[in-house]
């Protein structure tokens, strides 16, 4: 019945793998013992885990970001400290369980911290700064937020039952091949990854529907705030990158379970095309997780200086040209695969050509403090000092003016 | 990269204090939102920048293109890298000699490498005589390096690997003169152990720390027959990594 699930699956081999597991499980009784102590399993249930509400999703989003982001600082706590103490030792972590722990810190916060994080905040706050009252598909936006999740447990899963993936976050084979790791930690790893990326296509594709459709009446797009572009150009990206991810990894899985040959040593196999598919998703998504981040910054600094956004269009246009030349870059993450010289030139080129429009966004922001104007942040510290309350402009609590501003637009 | 970095570090500075909420005698242009003599700053001195590095980068990367011979003139020492898990074997096909974790070579004299693997993805690195690069089973990739002066270096595979990835190192000499190379490849040729085929797949089996071994002999072609032997529909080798000695 359970096949090659047995008893050995279980992390009784070291303490502190058996250590992890025990606080993972403990942790999973303690929320359920918590929500039964709160008689809340009718809210959680009803009024959290099957709602289709943007803003309770975007929440959701953000709480699950926020639990991977304990166990991948738990993670990075765990790697320092091994290196700190096994200089010209062993240290307390067998190799094998260090590389276990180096991969699962990195896909935790690329693809269950840093993206949960992000589609959090744009589901809270996008549809509110075009003025829709949801996003286009709701039910789409539940599955993407539970795909998501699901990945997330995988991972969570893997620490309790069995082992997880040794082959870094980028997973190259042939070491992640099933020649060469012929455990269960790169099947998680794959599954992990392949479900969460399905979730985020479709999270992509919700956002641009969103954006393009749903806009209030008047709402043109050079009307909507930076973020909601930033969003614009980040949802095209998930949309053309995601796919090349979830390509190589059902690929890999195809190798890794039917015997298939793509990215094996032998059999006509070639690895490099995995290095190929995974970078060109890779690299879009530093500007999938960056764009929106760029954002924020250009509306809180806008709105706490009290003034318009400087370069509104510039800011516009430099995200697009970014969208587009990120995928020109790729390569830049293997020149060292014995490309031509030719070849290494065009991407060195490209990548120096898209530090103008990524330096354009930056730059915009300092800009922004740099333009003549008052800094709405000094007030708010004079509203706890009230000795100072005289001023020439009426006073605005910064604390309510972001959310204001984001969504008076 | 200072000319971007500094001025910007500067102005976030000096006009978020100039600029303060309480700062009465700073303008306040809460409408300001185009200033066109900025814009051309912004976009014009990174793309200048750029411009320039662009032709320098286009030079650079051919010049120092790791597949370009370093001095024609000059006939290479050739040298054959595989790595294997988890170690590196040099085969010198001139000298018909091979050694474990240890490449020895004349300092002036240009080094030719041809690399493969024999086992997962690996990254060739000396780093003080240049960069990386790959090492793949069933392809060749080449690296030429050049030692200016005689010298002891260290050398990795740094694309992690597996277990024995920590301490898959070699050292790397450039002597100072060819006679003292001809030393050690007479050293190396008295080795008793020589790397024939069947000595060969002993080796190529997974190790840890695998101390500096000689051989004086080495099977023809070794290197053409590791790629061969990927390349022809290739039957999974005996010595793959099993089960039980991935757990630990």
């Amino acid at each position: 019945m359970f096949g090659r699930l047995t008893i050995e699956a279980l992390p009784f081999y070291s303490a502190i793998a058996a250590g992890g597991a025990a606080i993972t499980v403990l942790g999973a009784l303690a929320v359920i013992g918590l929500i039964t102590y709160l008689r809340a399993w009718r809210l959680v249930l009803f009024e959290w885990v099957s709602s289709l509400d943007h803003k309770k999703i975007g929440i959701m989003y953000v709480v699950l970001a926020l639990v991977m982001l304990m166990r991948g600082f738990i993670d990075a706590a765990m790697m320092r400290s091994q290196q700190a103490i096994a200089f010209r030792s062993e240290g307390y972590l067998p190799a094998e369980h260090f590389d276990q722990i180096f991969t699962s810190h990195g896909t935790i916060m690329i693809f269950f911290m840093a993206m949960p994080f992000l589609s959090g905040l744009i589901n809270h706050i996008m549809p509110q700064q075009i003025g829709a009252r949801d996003v286009a598909f709701p039910f789409m936006n539940a599955i993407s937020l539970w795909l998501t999740a699901a990945g997330a447990g995988l991972v969570l899963i893997s620490l309790v039952i069995g082992k997880f993936s040794t082959a870094g976050w980028s997973g190259y084979p042939p070491y992640s091949g099933i020649e060469y790791n012929p455990g269960v930690g790169v099947d998680y790893w794959l599954w992990a990854v392949l479900i969460a990326g399905v979730g985020s296509t479709m999270s992509g594709i919700n956002f641009l529907v969103t954006i393009l459709k749903r806009r209030a009446p008047g709402m043109h797009l050079f009307r909507m705030p930076l973020f909601t572009w930033t969003v614009l150009v980040t949802s095209i990206l998930m949309i053309f990158a995601f796919p090349a991810l979830t390509v190589a990894c059902a690929l890999l899985a195809l190798d890794r379970t039917f015997g298939t040959h793509f990215f094996t040593n032998a059999m006509g196999g070639n690895m490099m095309h995995y290095i190929n598919l995974f970078w060109l998703w890779g690299h879009p998504e530093v500007y999938i997780l960056i764009l929106p981040a760029f954002g924020v910054f250009s509306e809180v600094v806008a709105t706490f200086s009290q003034k318009r956004l400087f370069g509104y269009t510039s800011l516009v246009l430099a995200t697009m040209a970014i969208g587009i030349l990120s995928f020109t870059v790729w390569l830049h993450h293997f020149f060292t695969m014995g490309s031509s010289a030719d070849v290494n030139s065009f991407f060195g080129i490209m990548t120096t050509i898209i530090a103008v429009p990524t330096g354009e966004s930056i730059r915009l922001a300092t800009n922004d403090v740099s333009r003549p104007d008052h800094l709405q942040t000094a007030d708010a510290l004079h509203d706890w000092f009230p000795r100072h309350f005289r001023y020439r402009r009426p006073f605005r609590s910064a604390a309510g003016a972001t959310p204001r501003r984001l969504c008076d637009a | 990269m200072m000319i971007v970095i500094v001025p910007v570090f500067i102005m976030a500075a000096l006009f978020t204090w100039r600029y303060r909420g309480t700062n009465r005698n700073a303008r306040y242009m809460p409408n300001l939102a185009y200033y066109w003599p900025a814009e051309i700053l912004i976009w014009g001195v990174p793309a200048g920048i750029i411009f320039w590095l662009s032709f320098h980068l286009w030079d650079g990367t051919h010049r120092l293109d790791p597949y370009k011979a370093l001095d024609p003139g000059v006939p290479p020492l050739q040298v054959e890298a595989v790595a294997q898990d988890w170690k590196w074997l040099f085969i010198y096909p001139e000298q018909n000699i091979a050694v474990v974790n240890e490449l020895v070579f004349p300092a002036g004299r240009p080094l030719a490498l041809r690399i493969t693997s024999d086992t997962v993805m690996n990254s060739f690195i000396i780093p003080a005589l240049g960069g990386q690069i790959y090492a793949m089973a069933g392809m060749q990739t080449r690296l030429h390096l050049l030692a200016d002066g005689p010298g002891e270096f260290w050398g990795r595979n740094v694309q992690y690997s597996g277990r024995g990835f920590a301490d898959q190192k070699f050292r790397a000499v450039a002597t100072a003169t060819t006679d003292e190379f001809e030393v050690w490849v007479a050293k190396v040729r008295a080795s008793p152990q020589t790397l024939d085929a069947s000595a060969y797949d002993q080796l190529a089996k997974p190790s840890v720390k695998v101390p500096v071994t000689y051989y004086s002999g080495v099977e023809s072609d070794l290197f053409d027959k590791i790629i061969a032997k990927w390349r022809e529909g290739g039957v999974s080798h005996h010595h793959r990594v099993t089960e039980t000695e991935h757990a630990r």
